[in-house]
């Protein structure tokens, strides 16, 4: 397994190379520059700025630039936070979106597969309607509307939680945030395992479980659920990836000091550092998470092979 | 029976959190003001910063030799006192005797000279330095030409400084409340170079010291017991916190969790009016919406053409129904409210129907020579926004239904947009805002003229306009100059490069335990002035 690993993270490195360089051009392709603000800059400012930063030199130097700095672990200053590198930005953010992303992937995986279960086992019953229907809503209804919604009931009119605010990390201002960005999760997992246990309980092994007369909890969890986990195990890979690097709009919605927000404000203020940043971040969580998927997936299927 | 488990779960983790030491109650006699504002500081470096949100915590964490008072006068602030020259070229400050750092050491007039020296520095990369151009010297050493001994900026004795300007220069008192011209504490910026400005560094003169600064969550301060007036400051700590959104600003306003907002979602301003009442406020503010128009560019070279749009634009409707009442009609360039500057000339067809200026209009463009056959083709080029694209959208079916005109939209994200009009793209007419960063109608004006290639996006040039403005420049005598402006103002008016659109307002929600909250134009509540009952 360890090879395999090995394996997996060495062929990341040319994959992470093309990401980078991609992205390094494409960027710069945009019109405009980080100092192209709403309150246009004096000229002789906008030098002064541009020859700090390198910005006035030919793009292949500063791409060379960027790649020798990245070796060394330095992600650069950021452009426009400049009390911060993208290093420090990503060493206070990251830890609260993983904390979240986290919790709403367990809050799904947990939700979810208990709901698909169970409706699976009651199919076409009111319970299994339910439960696609509550599935259906969820998928559908976009999160910049359930956020300020739950914000409102339960911060404002219940008063029950807070309605905003990251509280140094209180568990009660995580509450809201973590559901938020569990919902749609759990709709699609939960539609996922309805799907794959209804095939898996007609399936032969299952059958035979069934004929041996062993206990329904032991057919259930035992035989039909590890089957029935695969399609939302290799589902997760992406989401948990996307998860754990935060969500512009729960950011921003209840002012959380994730890495979410990274994304979308640094490709508008055109922000390079932060850019490269978040796209190598995501670029390795995505491989990690995709390496993840297949260890979980030999352990639950025999017949997968990791070599 | 499901709404018991809440309280039970919520107790758990209160204790939990309580434990893990997460939440914390403060002091009984602590005052904390949790203060909404219009984002994250980009750096909490005064010389470096440049947005609002970054103004309102620079006001609070320093003092500059003047200082706005809660109305946004300009009032002494460490200097105690100033006297000018005969021609109003030199400046002489008297600091505050007494006056002390956060660390304890005196504030001296050399820790002025050495902030300015440091913020005109090409090196610094400081947004604002051209805000310290009026001085002898200063322009040369920030492009690099000049040595920075010849910056006219003297400390004469410890609490004596003496600044020479280039001309006389009016509003340099109210330039002087901007946060572009604080002193430093050299041993501490020396000590920590670019880390100087962050938590457990920085020594600053205002009346809050920094605690924290955690992007995306908040900025806390906390009261100087060493600042001079801080037996009248009340606040002991000041959380900011940023709110990209606005709509959650005024939620956890309503959840009593926030003790003010910084700006409110425009859209739902009727709502809010209903719900909070006297606590929402809407003041003027130093600012207007305009639209350049390309002057050099044919057909908007002909002023016919650049009037007939003008007059073809209903104002009241964009203020009162696009902009729901957040925005004022303009029917001037430097909006009224600005320092010396009153009954500043308006456009002729102020008192004028709408149904008349239309009429007008329509006679304008067929002089122009446009009509049915030959429709007038243009576009407007405006910066990704919900507001702009109503705005533009109303104003491109008004030239359509008066003129016949064939409007088409563009839009581009705000870097981009800027940088179009920046480097003289091919546009038409562009949307474009301006908000003073001082109290003069110069910062307005000013940014017509031939020679400013990088504010004057309608490409405009008249001569009698820049020799007025020039002579401006020269002349000391605030009412004569104020005529000067206005003779300025008048030429531009009539000429039209700039289709000014709206005056802006500033809207903030304030809750009733917060005294001393004075509406101003400047949109300026320094914390000092202000008193919170718990």
């Amino acid at each position: 397994m360890l090879a395999f690993v090995l394996r997996r993270f060495l062929g990341a490195i040319p994959t992470l190379f093309v990401i980078i360089t991609a992205s390094f051009f494409m960027m710069r392709l945009a019109p405009g520059g980080p100092f192209n603000l709403d309150r246009p800059l004096d000229p002789t400012v906008m030098e002064n700025l541009n020859r700090i930063f390198h910005l006035d030199e030919p793009l292949w130097s500063q791409y060379l630039r960027y790649l020798g700095n990245l070796l060394t672990g330095d992600f650069g200053p950021s452009f426009v936070y400049r009390d911060f590198s993208v290093g420090d930005l990503f060493a206070n953010g990251l830890p609260v979106s993983l904390q979240l992303g986290a919790g709403a992937i367990l809050l799904a995986l947990v939700v979810g597969v208990a709901m698909g279960v169970y409706a699976a086992l009651r199919q076409n019953s009111l319970a299994d309607y339910l439960v696609v229907a509550t599935a259906s809503i969820g998928t559908t209804v976009p999160t910049f509307v359930v956020a300020p919604l739950l914000s409102l009931v339960f911060g404002v009119w219940l008063g029950w939680l807070p309605a905003g605010g990251w509280g140094d990390g209180a568990i009660l201002n995580k509450i809201l945030p973590i559901v938020t960005l569990a919902l749609p999760q759990i709709a699609v997992i939960a539609r996922l395992t309805r799907g794959a246990t209804i095939e898996a309980l007609r399936s032969d092994h299952v059958r035979t479980a069934r004929a041996y007369g062993l206990p329904a909890r032991s057919v259930v969890i035992t035989h039909t659920l590890r089957a029935s986990i695969l399609p939302v195990v290799s589902y997760l890979g992406p989401a948990a990836a996307a998860l754990v690097t935060g969500s512009i709009v729960v950011e921003t919605i209840f002012g959380i000091p994730g890495i979410g927000r990274f994304f979308v404000q640094s490709a508008l203020n055109r922000d390079y550092t932060l850019v490269m940043g978040t796209v190598v971040v995501i670029a390795i969580f995505v491989v990690v998470f995709n390496m993840i998927v297949d260890l979980l997936y030999a352990w639950l299927d025999p017949r997968v092979r990791l070599d | 029976m499901r709404l018991t488990i809440l309280p039970r779960l919520v107790a758990a983790a209160l204790l939990a959190g309580s434990m893990l030491g997460a939440s914390y109650a403060p002091a009984a006699a602590e005052v904390v003001y949790n203060r909404g504002n219009d984002g994250d500081p980009e750096t909490l470096d005064p010389q470096l910063t440049s947005t609002v949100a970054e103004a309102h915590i620079m006001r609070d964490l320093f003092e500059t030799l003047a200082v706005y008072n809660a109305s946004a006068e300009p009032i002494p602030g460490a200097a105690a006192s100033w006297e000018t020259s005969a021609d109003g070229r030199t400046w002489t400050f008297k600091l505050r005797e007494g006056a002390v750092w956060s660390n304890g050491d005196p504030v001296k007039a050399s820790d002025f000279v050495f902030g300015w020296r440091r913020i005109l520095d090409p090196a610094t990369g400081a947004e604002y330095a051209s805000m310290l151009y009026p001085i002898k010297g200063a322009l040369a050493f920030n492009k690099g030409e000049g040595p920075a001994e010849d910056v006219a900026v003297t400390a004469i004795d410890d609490t004596t400084l003496e600044v020479v300007l280039d001309g006389p220069t009016p509003y340099f008192i109210e330039m002087l409340t901007h946060q572009a011209t604080v002193p430093l504490h050299q041993p501490s910026v020396t000590q920590f170079g670019a880390d100087w400005s962050k938590p457990g560094n920085m020594v600053s003169n205002g009346a809050y010291t920094l605690v924290s600064a955690t992007p995306g969550d908040k900025v806390v301060l906390a009261k100087n017991p060493r600042f001079h007036g801080a037996a009248d400051v009340q606040i002991d700590t000041v959380n900011y916190i940023p709110f990209e959104d606005r709509a959650a600003c005024v939620r956890r306003f309503e959840a009593g969790e926030i003790d003010s907002c910084s700006d409110l979602p425009a859209d739902q301003m009727a709502q809010m009016h209903e719900k909070f009442g006297d606590q929402v406020r809407t003041p003027p503010y130093l600012g207007t919406y305009y639209f350049p128009i390309k002057t050099d560019k044919a057909p908007f070279d002909n002023p016919k053409v650049r009037r007939a749009l003008d007059l073809a634009i209903d104002r009241e409707f964009l203020a009162d129904e696009i902009w729901s009442g957040t925005m004022l009609p303009a029917y001037s360039f430097v909006p009224p409210g600005a320092a010396n500057y009153e009954n500043g000339p308006t456009v002729d067809y102020k008192d004028m129907a709408q149904l008349d200026r239309e009429d007008e209009a329509k006679k304008l463009i067929e002089e122009a020579g446009f009509g049915p056959g030959n429709p007038l083709k243009l576009e407007i080029s405006y910066n990704t926004s919900e507001n702009h694209k109503n705005t533009s959208t109303a104003i491109a079916d008004m030239w359509k239904t008066v003129l016949g005109a064939e409007v088409t939209l563009i839009n581009r994200d705000a870097a981009s947009h800027y940088a179009y009009l920046r480097q003289k793209g091919d546009y038409d007419v562009a949307r474009a805002g301006w908000i003073a960063d001082y109290n003069d109608a110069e910062s307005f004006l000013g940014l017509l003229k031939s020679n400013n290639p990088g504010f004057n996006y309608a490409n405009y040039t008249n001569e009698e306009f820049d020799k007025l403005m020039a002579s401006s420049y020269q002349e000391a005598d605030l009412a004569k100059r104020a005529e000067i402006l206005k003779a300025a103002e008048a030429i531009i008016l009539k000429d039209t490069p700039n289709l000014a659109l709206l005056y802006y307002s500033s809207h903030t929600l304030y809750s009733p335990k917060l005294t001393g909250w004075t509406d101003n134009i400047m949109n300026v509540y320094p914390t000092r002035f202000l008193k919170l009952d718990k």
